[in-house]
């Protein structure tokens, strides 16, 4: 008879549900495509400018964009800059975004959703009824009020969508929290003296994180997608920024070509557009597949 | 019900205190010198500045300051737009109609589409319908809204030349300034305006134009309700009842559509205020994209001119929003589901 400790065996079985899911395997191959891309940037896409290599280069200013050719492999978009190079390195502005907002966030927000559920009472309805006013705006209404008024750059960007999106994980992990907190063998390791802190990391958060980890991974491809419209309205990334967001706005007059070849500026779109989309989709995909990985009522089936 | 329903206006106003708390926190976080810079025009003014900070008490304590303009939302002055040059509360009915005629459009469709799909796919299962629906859904769920209008308007405007950007021909809009008591702007929402005013044409224009927004808004939003009216079909249709109705003679539709996707609509009716709010983002990058000079457009546009005004304006805006959808999502609760009872 095996005899693993539990929780390996459950993740165990987790994994392997995971990996037997065709949408989860096209998830998990898109995303390591991304990573190794942006792993690799500095050598599959020399920088020019050491010092910042998120700045794209760009030979001249001419405002029409060029067709692919054997030195701009992707075409260089309006302003001369390289799609390429751009592509590439708003990989890694990608992960950046994703990873930074959406750790910050769900750190916040399930430490403050376990300290609502665990203690209830006023600390419980004092945190909740500001989840509720903070629900009451729109991400991107409130995330744009916040970087005007922090200034406009990415960084702010950044911070602004984390200022916003912590709510998401309060409501979430305190209901799982809620769930749990009264369930026998939490009764069993209080009564046993267990002191209040490891009954909540140890106890309840391993059973309860499910949820969060499911929407974390699907808030990633959410968070790049609005952080890339905000710098295609001209509030993040500044121009020639290695950014795909950006990179779509250097796009928007050249979406239309003349008259008899109206496809002509394809590329200046297709790229850094299919690049948001693919990677959307790897997170989405990924966190499909944890959803369903995780649904107690599906597994064991 | 009573009861419930002013509990939740009380609500309400707990929301608007906190969401007006917070956007001035967020106001505050300009100096004195650049809010007082938002009263200047020319650069000999410039120099005014710290007179401007005193005379408009800017750098008074936060309460005494907060208080003021609390005073002024709640007497209806807004400020001042600088983007739409008039009062924000003025520029709001401008703007609101145009937005609301891009979502009285898109809303049946989503919340028919995304019904039937759902319920299809789930009736279905695993056949290949309901796998391209899922792929459909997922891949609706991971385009970004402006991204897919950009590729419409590639398509359809710069390909196809048949659905220009924008709310009205530049002939046709032209003829109406020219003439502005023959066109009376009613709603302010042209394919209705047309129509009153006895102007078919103008309401034919405005409707080409909304075709491609209107598809945008769909595709977008529509993958969400998809999703939950396919788990909550799929859990009734493993239930209980269904089995017995079948045995005593009810055949495959009146099982499907007239016993669980009655229960399924429950679950549905929760997501609603998710729905309200993606549609509402769902419009600032659709009015961006297509140029379609409505709320989204004038949020969007107040951002980059930094129009403090008006991005503080909308956050109230949306709070009341927000409170009113989920009020009416609740009572709409209790309303189909017998076991809810509001107290």
């Amino acid at each position: 008879m095996e005899t693993r400790h539990p929780r390996l065996r459950e993740l165990g079985y987790t994994l392997h549900r995971i990996f037997t899911n065709p949408t989860a395997i096209l998830g998990s191959v898109l995303l390591c495509v991304f990573m190794a891309v942006a792993l690799l940037a500095p050598w599959i896409a020399p920088p020019k400018y050491a010092h910042a290599p998120y700045r794209m280069p760009h030979k001249g200013y001419s405002p029409t964009p060029k067709p692919p050719d054997d030195r701009h492999l992707f075409g260089t978009t309006s302003g001369q800059y390289d799609i390429y190079y751009g592509v590439v390195w708003g990989t890694r502005t990608a992960f950046k975004i994703g990873f930074f907002v959406v750790g910050i966030a769900s750190i916040i927000g399930v430490a403050l959703g376990v300290i609502a559920g665990y203690y209830g009472g006023w600390v419980d309805e004092l945190l909740m009824r500001l989840v509720d006013i903070v629900f009451a705006i729109p991400t991107l209404v409130l995330a744009m009020a916040i970087v005007v008024a922090f200034g406009r750059c990415l960084e702010n960007v950044m911070i602004a969508l984390v200022l916003v999106v912590w709510r998401n994980y309060v409501r979430v992990m305190r209901a799982g929290i809620l769930t749990l907190r009264d369930a026998d063998f939490v009764q069993a390791a209080r009564l046993s003296g267990v002191s209040d802190v490891k009954i909540m990391f140890r106890h309840i958060l391993p059973n309860a994180i499910y949820p969060v980890l499911v929407i974390a991974t699907m808030d990633i491809g959410s968070m790049v997608i609005t952080a890339s419209f905000m710098s295609f309205v001209g509030l993040g990334a500044p121009r020639g920024y290695a950014d795909w967001g950006q990179m779509v706005a250097l796009a928007r007059n050249y979406i239309v070509g003349p008259p008899d070849d109206p496809f002509r500026f394809w590329y200046t779109i297709a790229f850094p557009g299919g690049c948001i989309i693919l990677f959307v989709l790897a997170w989405n995909l990924i966190g499909d597949a944890l959803r369903d990985a995780f649904d107690p009522r599906q597994r064991r089936g | 019900m009573i009861p419930f329903i002013l509990r939740r206006l009380l609500f309400l106003i707990l929301v608007l205190f906190g969401v007006s708390v917070l956007i001035f926190g967020i106001l505050m976080t300009f100096s004195p010198e650049r809010r007082a810079a938002a009263y200047v025009t020319t650069p000999q003014q410039a120099k005014d500045i710290p007179n401007l900070v005193r005379q408009y008490g800017l750098d008074d304590p936060v309460y005494v300051q907060y208080v003021r303009w609390m005073g002024e939302v709640i007497t209806g002055n807004l400020g001042w737009s600088l983007v739409a040059a008039r009062p924000v509360g003025e520029a709001f009915w401008r703007y609101f109609p145009i937005t609301l005629e891009l979502n009285l459009f898109a809303s049946p469709l989503i919340i028919w589409l995304g019904i039937w799909l759902g319920t299809q796919s789930a009736i279905h299962r695993n056949t290949a319908f309901d796998h391209s629906a899922r792929v459909f859904a997922i891949v609706g769920w991971s385009l970004p809204t402006f991204l897919f209008a950009l590729v419409l308007l590639m398509v359809f405007y710069g390909y196809f030349r048949m659905f220009p950007p924008g709310i009205l021909d530049d002939s046709l809009s032209l003829y109406i300034m020219d003439r502005p008591d023959a066109f009376v702007r009613y709603t302010g929402m042209y394919t209705i305006d047309g129509l009153l005013n006895g102007m078919p044409a103008v309401s034919l224009d405005a409707l080409r134009h909304l075709v491609l927004p209107v598809t945008t808004q769909v595709i977008v939003v529509v993958a969400l309700l998809m999703r939950v009216m396919r788990s909550g079909m799929i859990e009734e249709l493993s239930k209980d009842y269904v089995v017995p109705a079948r045995a005593k003679g009810a055949d495959l539709k009146t099982v499907h559509l007239a016993h669980a996707r009655k229960n399924a609509l429950i679950p549905v009716v929760t997501v609603a205020g998710q729905l309200v709010g993606l549609s509402m983002e769902g419009s600032i990058a659709v009015e961006v994209v297509f140029n379609r000079q409505g709320m989204g457009w004038w949020l969007a546009e107040s951002a980059t001119q930094l129009d403090m005004p008006v991005l503080m304006a909308m956050c109230l805006f949306m709070g009341v929003v927000f409170v009113l959808t989920n009020l009416t999502i609740d009572i709409l609760y209790a309303a189909i589901d017998p076991r809810i009872r509001l107290a």
